[in-house]
């Protein structure tokens, strides 16, 4: 080899790069976005946030790690739980309760990942749906948080919520516009937070091992990638992910119950519909459906019935004719990846760059 | 003289069926062994036991002086052992590239810059460099078989198993095959080869091993063991 043509090895591409500056100036514009931007805007954003966090993880997890659990539900109602019980029984303030959510639902993930490892396919997937059960059953027994019933966060907590004054004087707005709005920044710098992390993982070592994994599990052990491990690793960090958003949705609607926080239709089965329609194990995809699940939601949801039978019908649509999603027909098409992976060799003739 | 394997009566059957029939076998380091025998007589499951991709019904299996029979297989490839496929395994969704980085970084423990630089000279000793950024799946079968070679070899092995890696490779890229194998072989590497392409199985090993019915029924210097009668016939056998 000549010298000064060094072989290196690269990931970055031109619509990575262009990527990276588009969501500096959209996360700029979304934290400005309050200071112009009407109530209900700044909650349908935190909305659509929340679901998106919530389907980037489920991605990681079934996409990514195949490990595909319809019991996420337990890991959104302990977050959100955990941050009640602080500020309910601790007197602690809502937002850092928020980190004692994800902790909360890393301890609830130890003993579930035990269990639910011992099965396999379909049965993995109606394990972790009863464990979320158990979970609900249990919690709905805790009377100092409102057993069944269910209970809201104190008025004295909601409202010296850290921040919640400075947005009040700097936008001037009421307190509980102010906390939609605290509570949509929050979203957002977690959003971008799980976004970023996950990329940032599936760039490093452990997106190796999972894309290994996933291609061989047998030759993926015979280079000596521990298998087991992989899959607590990626469990214990959707875990924790899928707690903190769990605590920071219920610290914007301040009010709780048992079948809401662990209700399987709101944090999985949408969640599920967002990843299949936009299209599973890509990073794009889930940004893609959750906007369709947007649109489908505000055109619909008056139709009750109708609303979900849409959404079923679309989503067997989507996964009979197009399984790899949307995106999948867009990255067919034009052969654009917004968050490049793929290591490339360059400095050298190489042929069949793709 | 240190020994890298040995394998202390093993035994493994599947259902009524002995795969691996009492093999004992040591190799000392830096030999290059060849196996041969006929389809079925056990050499792919003895590759399975050495790596701990089956674990035997009975028998001790030494690692550098370790007994490793329990230990499972992604420890034993931290310990040195890197093997390829009969039929090739690869990570068809990453590219030639990235199979090898996987292979080296679980395989050595060591961070992904630290064997960026091996891993092109691997690429480069077995000819893929040109397909580095070729998606493994749409390789062909030709190039999986070197992609096997070169994965085996990214993990750092102090033993290498190679498993019919010649078969159904022309005369020019059989012999760059050999080249490759015998640098490996030059710098210190342990090898145990099973091969049907006896020319080139025997133009790199020291030693021969006859494996049939799942025991071995001859082991020595390539020539005394190709003389022999037994081996003959069962070579004939085979052939016809
Ligand atoms: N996992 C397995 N389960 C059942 N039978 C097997 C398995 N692996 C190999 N065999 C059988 O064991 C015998 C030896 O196989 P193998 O070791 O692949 O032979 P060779 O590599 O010498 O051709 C064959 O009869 C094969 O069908
Ligand atoms: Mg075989």
């Amino acid at each position: 080899m000549e010298k000064g043509q060094r072989m290196k090895i690269v990931t970055r591409t031109r619509a990575g790069t262009i990527t990276g500056l588009m969501v500096v100036v959209l996360v700029l514009a979304g934290l400005a976005l309050p200071a112009v931007a009407p109530r209900s805007l700044i909650q349908d954003l935190f909305f659509i946030l929340t679901m998106l966090s919530l389907a980037q993880v489920w991605n990681l997890l079934a996409g990514y790690g195949g490990l595909v659990s319809v019991g996420q539900q337990a890991f959104v109602g302990i977050g959100a739980y955990a941050m009640f019980a602080m500020v309910i029984l601790f007197g602690w303030d809502p937002v850092p309760a928020v980190l004692v959510g994800g902790v909360a639902a890393v301890i609830l993930a130890v003993p579930t990942a035990f269990f639910a490892f011992r099965l396999q396919g379909a049965y993995f997937a109606i394990g972790t749906w009863v464990i979320a059960e158990v979970t609900r059953l249990l919690v709905a027994q805790w009377k100092a948080l409102g057993g069944g019933t269910g209970t809201s966060l104190p008025r004295e907590a909601t409202s010296d919520i850290m921040g919640v004054e400075l947005i009040r004087t700097l936008f001037d707005v009421r307190e509980a516009a102010a906390r939609d709005i605290l509570a949509y920044w929050l979203a957002l710098i977690l959003t971008v937070c799980i976004i970023g992390g996950i990329y940032w993982l599936l760039k490093n070592r452990l997106g190796l091992a999972l894309a290994a994994v996933r291609d061989n599990t047998e030759a993926a052990r015979s280079v000596g990638i521990d298998t087991t491990r992989l899959k607590w690793a990626v469990f214990l960090i959707a875990a924790f992910a899928t707690g903190l958003i769990g605590a920071l949705i219920y610290v914007q609607t301040a009010r709780i119950s048992p079948d809401a926080a662990f209700s399987l239709t709101d944090w999985t089965a949408y969640v599920i519909f967002i990843v299949v329609i936009g299209g599973i194990g890509t990073l794009e995809g889930p940004i893609i459906g959750v906007i369709v699940f947007f649109v489908l939601q505000s055109a619909l949801s008056d139709y009750g019935a109708w609303y979900l039978l849409t959404l079923g019908l679309l989503a067997i649509a989507v996964m009979l004719f197009a399984p790899k999603g949307l995106w999948g027909l867009i990255a067919a098409r034009t052969g654009l990846r917004l968050f490049p992976v793929q290591r490339r060799l360059v400095g050298h003739d190489i042929n069949g760059g793709k | 003289m240190t020994t890298v394997l040995d394998l202390i009566d093993v035994s493994k059957s599947f259902g009524a069926l002995k795969v691996t029939d009492g093999v004992s076998l040591t190799v000392p380091k830096g030999q290059a062994l060849g196996i041969i025998g006929p389809n079925g007589a056990g050499k792919s499951t003895l590759f399975n036991l050495i790596t701990g991709n089956i674990s035997p019904d009975q028998g001790r299996i030494m690692l550098l002086g370790q007994d490793v029979t329990r230990l499972p297989a992604m420890k034993r490839v931290r310990m040195g052992v890197g093997r390829s496929f009969q039929i090739p395994q690869p990570f068809e969704g990453l590219t030639v590239l990235e199979n090898l980085l996987a292979a080296a970084v679980y395989g050595r423990g060591a961070p992904e810059a630290a064997v960026a630089d091996d891993c092109i000279a691997i690429l480069r000793d077995t000819e893929m460099l040109a397909k580095a950024n070729t998606l493994a799946g749409s390789l062909s079968l030709l190039d999986r078989k070197r992609l096997e070679l070169a994965r085996a070899m990214a993990t750092g092995p102090e033993l290498l198993l190679l498993d019919e890696i010649a078969g159904g490779l022309t005369e020019g890229e059989c012999r760059a095959l050999i080249d490759t194998i015998r640098g490996l072989h030059a710098k210190g590497v342990t090898i145990i080869w099973i091969e049907h392409v006896l020319h080139a199985l025997t133009s790199v090993v020291e030693r021969l091993l006859v494996l049939d019915f799942g025991r071995v029924i001859g082991i020595g210097a390539p020539d005394d063991i190709m003389a022999s009668k037994d081996v003959r016939e069962i070579y004939l056998g085979m052939e016809a």
